[in-house]
């Protein structure tokens, strides 16, 4: 199959739209059956146990009806057939840059990977296409025991882990995609923080695709033992294609009693790529789940990060962002269940949309009849650029046990002419007063980025404005 | 500045018929009037916003014509508005918004080290803001006290050629009026600065010695005088100018 050959130049701002030419080891056929499936495990000589999950997670994906909510036209245009589910680039996973093949390592230099992970980070691993092509974690860490490898190695090496974990958040029949994830899975990053270890500097993964379409199902799972801490941080982008790839991931996170795990996401897929992704965590007593993430790219990202209070005194926070531009739709959100007494929830959504771009914010808070005294707080805003785009809400809060105390807020605001003219009469351009009410409207999910992504993230976004104003 | 037969106004309807006012550096004239004689959009219109309608005539500072000039090329210019309704910007902290209308306004070399902190910090003690200000975001939640006060703030550490304040008094108590005009006085006298102040009334006049007052009605300037004609309108209304005002037009 040729692939890759007729790349389309339509990349525009998109700063990230570049592709490399396509040098794969082993590529797979379009389309997906029970065989490739089968052959996908064999290839990573997986046990047994891992080859039976895969398959019957594909026999519920292949019966299982797409969603019938969110944007199902966009839903329905997906041809499952002319997706390859899996692609090898590289000859194995690397710890050191210079032995990863050199055109794949210019596209992470360029992405600018190498130089973070000197600065502020703890551990990255680079996943292009379906597998890992780069791994590293700092010595410290590793001789404190902590675990930091990609998805495929990480059962290779400790299988009883993986077992025992793998799936037990995210069940394969949660929904159609997460069944595609389950059966099709390569990639992705196994974290393991001992009781009591505190990873102070983030751990950054970051997903490259780079062939035309294709479909990425990286698998993540972390596990933060008893009072431990992490903070990782995921980015990923693609090429710009004039047909569509797919991007359908799932994310599992254990927080055991005291543990606090925070992960940021920053998503700038290109505006041809499904983002189509589970990621749902369980926090036990006293343990700490953050979700913080940011979509900017995708042609269609359908993407509600959820944690499961299960245990008392827990906490989940989701904060989120979206920017929807033309011929896109950010259909983010949020799910939190309440299970035990005396947990707190914290929701904060923001979405822009602007070029006929469509955002909605989609959340469900529940709260079970016999969790006493918890606490949720709701709030998304939505700010529209002009006149053709659209904002969305479908907030719904179940709460079954009447001590609980909720607050509820959510506003839609449009950017004024006097707005503007303010910012103006001091001197800024209509570009940098926009840029201005922008980045004031994302301020409180930049503050609680990293510096590094925070300054991305405001770069992103200022390109993503330029020329907005007609 | 100089602004000659200015005649402009929103969609079809004409507000302003024929403007003509000079200020020279240094100096700080008043435009008093009733509601609806056109005060503010005169203001809105010097500024360039986008709802109004320029017909005719020129407002022209040190030499360029302000009307052919984008907003912010006019606030480079050293234009200033002092709004009567300050927008808010959530999200947008006070302290970095004053550091890039510096830079943008003054230059880049302007907004940095502790130049630009000591005078911003003169600037707020001339004004009784607290420190704190600065990390709150720009008249997000302000109370209608703040919002002027930091209108005055953005006044003093810009550095206009011209200041226009439209109605910053209004709404204010008799301390706030004292400390607006503090502001104004430290940003115009003793400088090449000028001010244009808009008010519908003489108190903060009493505090701010304007050299000239202009009163405007129906969008026409129909007296001009010293300070003395503020503290007749505050006596007498402004029923008699327009007599007069009338009878001139039909004599």
């Amino acid at each position: 199959m040729p692939a890759n050959q007729e790349a389309m130049d339509v990349v525009g701002d998109y700063k990230s739209g570049w592709h490399d030419p396509e040098n794969s080891t082993i590529r797979f056929d379009f389309g997906l059956s029970e065989k490739v499936v089968r052959e996908i495990s064999a290839l990573k000589d997986e046990p047994e146990w891992m080859t039976d999950i895969r398959v019957k997670a594909y026999r519920h994906f292949v019966e299982r009806p797409m969603p019938t909510w969110g944007n199902t036209p966009m839903l329905g245009e997906i041809d499952f057939d002319n997706i390859c589910y899996f692609l090898r680039s590289g000859e194995g996973t690397e710890d050191d840059w210079d032995d990863v093949p050199e055109d794949i390592r210019n596209t992470f230099d360029k992405l600018g990977i190498p130089e973070a992970e000197q600065k502020w980070l703890s551990g990255v691993t680079a996943q292009y296409e379906s597998e890992a092509v780069y791994h590293s974690i700092r010595e410290d860490l590793e001789e404190q025991g902590v675990i930091f490898l990609d998805m495929d190695s990480g059962l290779r090496e400790h299988p009883e882990i993986v077992r025992d974990w793998f799936c037990s958040v995210v069940p394969l029949t949660d929904n159609k995609f997460a069944a595609l994830n389950t059966a099709v899975w390569s990639g992705g990053s196994f974290i393991y923080v001992p009781k009591g270890v505190h990873v102070e500097m983030p751990v950054q993964a970051y997903f490259r695709i780079n062939a035309k379409n294709m479909g990425q199902f990286e698998r993540t799972l972390i596990i933060a033992d008893e009072g431990s801490s992490i903070h990782y941080v995921e980015g990923c982008t693609a090429p710009t294609y004039s047909t569509d790839s797919l991007h359908s991931a799932v994310v599992e996170l254990i927080a055991l009693p005291g543990a606090h795990i925070r992960y940021s996401t920053v998503q700038n897929w290109s505006a041809n790529v499904y983002n189509l992704v589970t990621k749902r965590g369980i926090a036990h007593e006293n343990s700490k789940i953050e979700w913080v993430d940011g979509n900017i790219g995708s042609k269609l990202t359908m993407k509600y990060p959820s944690v499961i209070l299960k245990g008392e005194g827990s906490h989940a926070e989701v904060i989120s962002v979206a920017y929807s531009g033309e011929g896109q739709h950010q259909d983010a959100g949020a799910k939190i269940h309440h299970l035990a007494s005396n947990t707190t929830s914290k929701i904060l959504s923001k979405s822009i949309s602007k070029n006929g771009g469509r955002g909605s914010y989609r959340g469900l808070v529940k709260v079970s009849p016999k969790a006493e005294n918890c606490k949720l707080n709701v709030v998304c805003d939505a700010l529209i650029l002009d006149e053709g785009s659209r904002s969305d809400t479908y907030p719904t809060m179940e709460v079954a046990n009447p001590t609980a105390r909720c607050e509820h807020e959510a506003s839609v605001s449009k950017v004024s002419d006097n707005q503007l003219f303010y910012l103006m009469s001091r001197g800024h351009s209509e570009e940098e007063a926009l840029a201005m009410i922008v980045n004031g409207f994302f301020e409180p999910f930049t503050r609680e980025l990293p510096m590094e992504y925070a300054v991305e993230l405001n770069q992103l976004m200022a390109l993503e404005m330029e020329g907005s104003i007609g | 500045m100089e602004i000659s037969d200015l005649r402009a106004g929103i969609e079809d309807k004409q507000i302003l018929k024929g403007i003509d006012l000079s200020i020279y550096p240094g100096e700080i004239h008043a435009i008093m009037g009733r509601n609806g004689s056109g005060k503010t959009t005169a203001a809105n219109i010097i500024m360039g916003h986008p709802d109004f309608e320029v017909e005719s005539g020129r407002v022209m500072l040190s030499g360029e014509d302000l009307l052919e000039l984008e907003t912010w090329e006019r606030a480079r210019e050293g234009v200033f508005l002092s709004f009567q309704y300050p927008q808010a910007v959530p999200g947008l902290q006070v302290g970095n918004f004053l550091r890039k209308s510096v830079a943008s306004i003054r230059g880049e070399e302007a907004a940095k080290g502790a130049d630009f902190r000591n005078e911003l910090n003169e600037a707020m003690d001339t004004l009784n803001i607290p420190r704190s200000f600065l990390s709150r975001y720009v008249n997000d939640g302000f109370s209608g006290g703040e919002k002027k006060r930091f209108e005055i703030l953005q006044l003093l550490l810009l550095k206009p050629r011209l200041a226009i304040l439209d109605e910053t008094d209004s709404g204010l108590d008799i301390d706030g009026i004292k400390t607006v005009a503090a502001g104004v006085n430290a940003a115009v006298r003793g400088t090449e600065s000028a001010a244009l102040i808009i008010t519908h009334y003489s108190r903060i006049l009493e505090h701010v010695k304007p050299d000239k007052v202009h009163v405007l009605i129906d969008g026409r300037i129909v007296i001009s005088g010293g300070p003395e004609l503020a503290t007749e309108l505050e006596d007498n209304g402004y029923d008699w100018i327009e007599e007069r005002a009338e009878a001139e037009s039909v004599a």
